[in-house]
């Protein structure tokens, strides 16, 4: 396994002397902050740094947004109205009144996703969403609460959430199996939607970074590529943002109304 | 030579994998552009599916990001 991984990195590190010189991966590497190689689970990190920085900001727009109160609002103050007013419209579209109550905590993954992803578009900064242990814990927070309010809410007839009650009666244990099936990798493809995406964008800017430092004068194309690929990267992390909060909306409404 | 073969095997696999991307990239197609036609017979009705248009895209997208993860978990991790 190790003899593997070593001849591995030696097959990648020796494209890197040839052609490569930014490594596309690189960037996903953990630091710790102050001197020293030993991570423990303590040890400040440059994702516990930027961790900081996206509460700060979420922390510097709310409140600053909220200061004013004024009857004609200011750019910070409509900034702030439209992101609640969004989160709000999406939570009573999908799950209707009830799933007001439940509002505190997806504006605050909504707006820690969403910051996160910006601030990590940011030349030298860290993309802490690109880190699958961060993604995870995120999804799985989502998939044992929703559960836990399955459960609260409509006892044991939560099930009939699997119970595919219109289907043919033949089929309905099939679609039982299929449901739970995908009621289980809910977690697993909610983290790792919002991880791969942002993974993938940064890498793909490093590995047209590479070609820019290889080709001398025609570095002039990879640098447009890169200008293309950063509009599409903004776009895509705004819209993960979205699509993170709009599933754990759609899940909530599961387990708030669950029969089919 | 054998961690050479094994190598090889790394590489060959994690490329293959990422032709899963391909099928992820036909999937989103499909949603966005059947959702377009959709939008362009009735768009007065188009305004309020959009939330539906992105779980469809997000659902499709994750199997091509599933496929991406293989060929960076054969490269690095394995």
């Amino acid at each position: 396994m190790a003899d593997h991984t070593e001849a591995v990195a030696e097959a990648v590190a020796g494209e890197a002397s040839k052609g490569f010189a930014i490594h596309p991966m690189e960037q996903f590497e953990i630091h710790p902050l102050f001197g020293g190689d030993a991570l423990n689970w303590y040890t400040p990190t440059n994702v516990t740094l930027w961790m900081g920085l996206v509460i700060v900001s979420v922390v510097l727009l709310m409140v600053i947004g909220a200061r004013g109160r004024a009857m004609v609002p200011s750019r910070s103050q409509s900034m702030a109205e439209m992101t609640y007013g969004f989160i709000h419209k999406m939570i009573v579209d999908v799950t209707g009144k009830e799933g007001l109550k439940y509002f505190p905590y997806i504006m605050t993954v909504f707006l820690f996703i969403l910051f996160a992803n910006l601030l990590g578009l940011i030349p030298y900064s860290y993309t802490v969403t690109s880190q699958i242990a961060v993604t995870g814990v995120l999804a799985l927070a989502v998939f044992l609460a929703v559960t836990a309010i399955g459960f609260i809410k409509n006892g044991p007839s939560f099930i009939k959430l699997f119970w595919v009650s219109s289907a043919p009666a033949a089929l309905r244990p099939v679609l039982f199996l299929i449901e739970l099936i995908s009621y289980f990798v809910r977690p697993v493809s909610h983290s790792i939607r919002l991880g791969g995406n942002m993974m993938a964008g940064h890498a793909v800017v490093k590995v047209f970074a590479g070609f820019a430092g290889a080709l001398g004068l025609g570095a002039v194309f990879p640098i447009l590529a890169i200008v293309g690929v950063y509009g599409l990267e903004l776009l895509v992390a705004v819209i993960q943002a979205y699509v993170f909060t709009i599933l754990t909306v759609v899940y909530l409404n599961d387990a708030l109304h669950p029969s089919h | 030579m054998e961690g050479d073969i094994a190598v090889m095997g790394q590489m060959i696999g994690a490329g293959l994998a990422s032709i899963g991307m391909g099928g992820a990239g036909i999937g989103v197609g499909l949603v966005a552009g059947n959702f377009l036609s959709g939008a362009l017979r009735n768009p007065a009705a188009a305004g309020a599916q959009t939330a539906t248009l992105f779980i469809g895209i997000a659902f499709a997208e994750a199997l091509g990001i599933f496929s991406f993860l293989v060929a960076l978990l054969l490269m690095f991790a394995v």
